[in-house]
């Protein structure tokens, strides 16, 4: 029996050493500059850098080749595990990739360096419309990353009303159909932009406007859902939901059947992720050397290609296909990037407000200490109940 | 017609607990262009390329057996000691000892994360050092521990302990009476806390995310594709790992069997 004990073993090995060797002789061709010994922690969302799959470029082994700084590239899956994690001091990163509001957000809490901009020269390629955005307004802390818009994916085949406003997320005639963001910004983003308001309101009065029309909304809504939006609308399960243009492109492309439209009158949500460097950094210069290199045309266009999200470059768009520039869901025309708005930080008060009042849109109101107590006691009773049940049980049969 | 009925309630079971695991199969295998885990277009084998080529999925990989495979040994040897030394104890104690081992498992696992995180972050900051693989052992070897207890304790309990006496009347030593007389009794049930500690420490996320600094294991790494889309990469990837652990379960039961196989035809000649 030993044997098959050690042909597992090895079974076993050969596994792990195929998947070693490639890493190994990735790279030839042109010389590589020796290693530094230094390492630089990057973290970034998940599936959001190419890394040399589908014939991409891949970005790190590119950046260690270049410089001799190895990169330690580790992901998260939404802005707020990201803070969680920095906030915890589990773990300390050099470069890291937040959306416009948390941005805004870790400078409020004082929780990012400022960038020095003359370790970064590629930053000139940057377009002037993504610098000194709201959410970091003298752009002293971060360098854009990607921006993209929120948009409605619709079928064709069953959709039958032209798809050129929000509204249409309340049509009853698609009830049971129609799919929705689970999360509070984005949710409360496309009723506010239906009503006009702003999404950066303060206005006590427009977050409570706006869980109204929710509200109206939640019994046509099939399910309030963040990923799971491609199988759903692919199988024709679902037939209209507002998503990223970015991530769903893919979804256009696919199926044949699905279109995109982005309401340009009412206004849509501007996004940016930019790369940040946290407090507690350890490689202040080599995260820096990184994030130029983020910014360069070339690298920035081969980037861009595989994870399909808009360059802020006009230098990169430039290097990108034809097919992919003039391809509205990914660079719109100017007046509907004009006409829409970023994400920031709302102040306390408001955020408490829109978490409660989201709680009410999906559960049909606040989680309150009586339901908890009513539970709680049902089950007391029912054990009791069982308890008391047994002992007159036995005192009979005695 | 009794029959029947309880052949077919059971094949709905069955059914039930591995129809998952088998569509999961099946779309691994699925050729698409677009990810898609829907539409089924033909037999290809090119997810289980690109999982060969995806250098982070792979690294997480390798982090994840690291971790599982000496959080597996590590809290086997600690957990076969501590079951040692409890199962010898006076009857009280043994009892409050065996409620301490026991809390951690019934406690709610964000807590056990959140404090060992806590505890991992303090001593960290105490010696300068980062968490990272080491930290995410410490926390597996922890967490695991209470389950290789229970699994070798109902083995020493089923030892006859005259045993080991007679092996020191015969002139062991103690240590060489453990090795010769008690580990072969309680073999059994260490391997039981060995797999069991491995497959927990595979699958476990809540512990992993909060004690593994800038490490990632696998889990962790599948769970931050969630807001894009988990690609059929994992379907390929969860294929091999569910055949490796199908191979090991086979391997480990057809070793048993052919021990228990030779045990019983010596009593028999007995």
């Amino acid at each position: 029996m030993r044997k098959a004990w050690k042909a597992a073993a090895l079974a076993a090995l050969v596994f792990l050493s195929s998947a070693a060797v490639p890493a190994a002789h990735a790279e030839d061709g042109e010389e590589s500059a020796p290693l530094t010994g230094e390492t630089i922690y990057v973290y970034n969302w998940g599936e959001y850098m190419a890394d040399g799959r589908d014939g991409s470029l891949d970005i790190n082994t590119e950046f260690t080749r270049r410089t001799g700084i190895q990169v330690e590239y580790s992901t998260f899956d939404t802005n707020e595990s990201l803070y969680a994690k920095l906030v915890s001091g589990g773990a300390s990163y050099d470069v890291i990739i937040p959306s416009d509001y948390m941005i805004s957000k870790m400078i409020h809490e004082d929780m990012l360096e400022k960038l020095d901009f003359s370790n970064i020269p590629n930053f000139q390629y940057i377009d002037e419309a993504y610098r000194n955005l709201s959410y970091d307004p003298t752009n002293e802390y971060s360098v854009p990353y990607t921006w993209g818009l929120v948009g409605i994916f619709y079928n064709k085949q069953y959709v039958t009303d032209p798809v050129d406003s929000w509204d249409i997320l309340w049509n009853e005639k698609y009830a049971g159909k129609i799919l929705m963001f689970d999360n509070p910004r984005d949710a409360f983003g496309i009723a506010q932009k239906r009503l006009g308001f702003s999404f950066n309101s303060t206005d006590e009065d427009e977050w409570i406007q706006a869980a109204v029309l929710l509200k109206e909304q939640e019994p046509l809504l099939q399910a309030y859902v963040m990923d799971q939006i491609f199988n759903k609308m692919e199988s024709g399960e679902a037939w209209l939901a507002p998503y990223y243009a970015g991530d769903a492109a893919i979804l256009v492309e696919s199926n044949e059947n699905i279109g995109f439209a982005i309401p340009t009158e009412q206004g849509t949500n501007f996004f940016v992720d930019a790369m940040c460097i946290p407090k507690g950094c350890r490689n202040k210069s080599g995260a820096e050397a990184y994030i130029n290199f983020l910014c360069e045309p070339e690298i920035a266009a081969a980037n861009m290609e595989y994870i399909g999200y808009s360059t802020p470059e006009t230098a990169a768009k430039e290097l990108l296909p034809e097919e992919i520039t003039s391809n509205p869901i990914y660079y719109p025309p100017e007046e509907i990037i004009e006409n829409s708005e970023v994400f920031v930080d709302l102040p306390e008060e408001t955020a408490l407000q829109l978490d409660a009042l989201w709680a009410e849109v999906k559960m049909g109101g606040p989680g309150d200490a009586v339901t908890l107590i009513v539970t709680l006691a049902a089950f007391l009773a029912l054990y009791l109940a069982i308890v008391v049940y047994k002992k007159v049980k036995r005192r009979r049969e005695q | 017609m009794k029959k029947a009925v309880s052949r077919v309630y059971l094949a709905l079971i069955y059914l039930f607990l591995y129809a998952p695991i088998l569509l999961l199969v099946v779309f691994s295998f699925n050729d698409t262009d677009t990810k898609s885990r829907t539409v089924w277009s033909g037999f290809s084998l090119r997810w289980y390329e690109m999982l060969f080529q995806d250098r982070m999925l792979l690294q997480a990989l390798t982090n994840t057996l690291i971790i599982a495979v000496s959080a597996a040994i590590g809290a086997t040897l600690l957990g076969t000691l501590a079951a040692i030394g409890i199962s010898s104890m006076k009857s009280w104690r043994k009892k409050v000892v065996m409620n301490i081992t026991n809390l951690p498992m019934l406690n709610p696992e964000i807590v056990t994360g959140v404090s060992l995180m806590l505890l991992l972050v303090f001593l960290a900051n105490l010696f300068g050092v980062q968490l990272g693989i080491g930290s995410v052992i410490l926390a597996h070897i922890t967490f695991c521990l209470p389950y290789v207890i229970l699994s070798v304790l109902p083995k020493l309990r089923q030892m006859d302990p005259n045993l080991y006496e007679a092996a020191q009347d015969l002139g062991c030593t103690p240590l060489r009476s453990f090795f010769k007389v008690v580990l072969p009794e309680i073999l059994p049930g260490v391997i039981t806390g060995m797999v069991m500690s491995f497959t927990l420490s595979l699958d476990d996320f809540i512990i992993s995310y909060f004690c593994s600094g800038t490490t990632q294991t696998l889990p962790v790494f599948i769970y931050s594709m969630t807001k894009k889309r988990v690609s059929p990469e994992i379907n390929a990837l969860s294929t091999i790992l569910f055949a490796v652990i199908l191979v090991l379960l086979l391997l480990i039961n057809v070793r048993t069997g052919k021990v228990g196989g030779r045990k019983g035809k010596e009593a028999q000649e007995f």
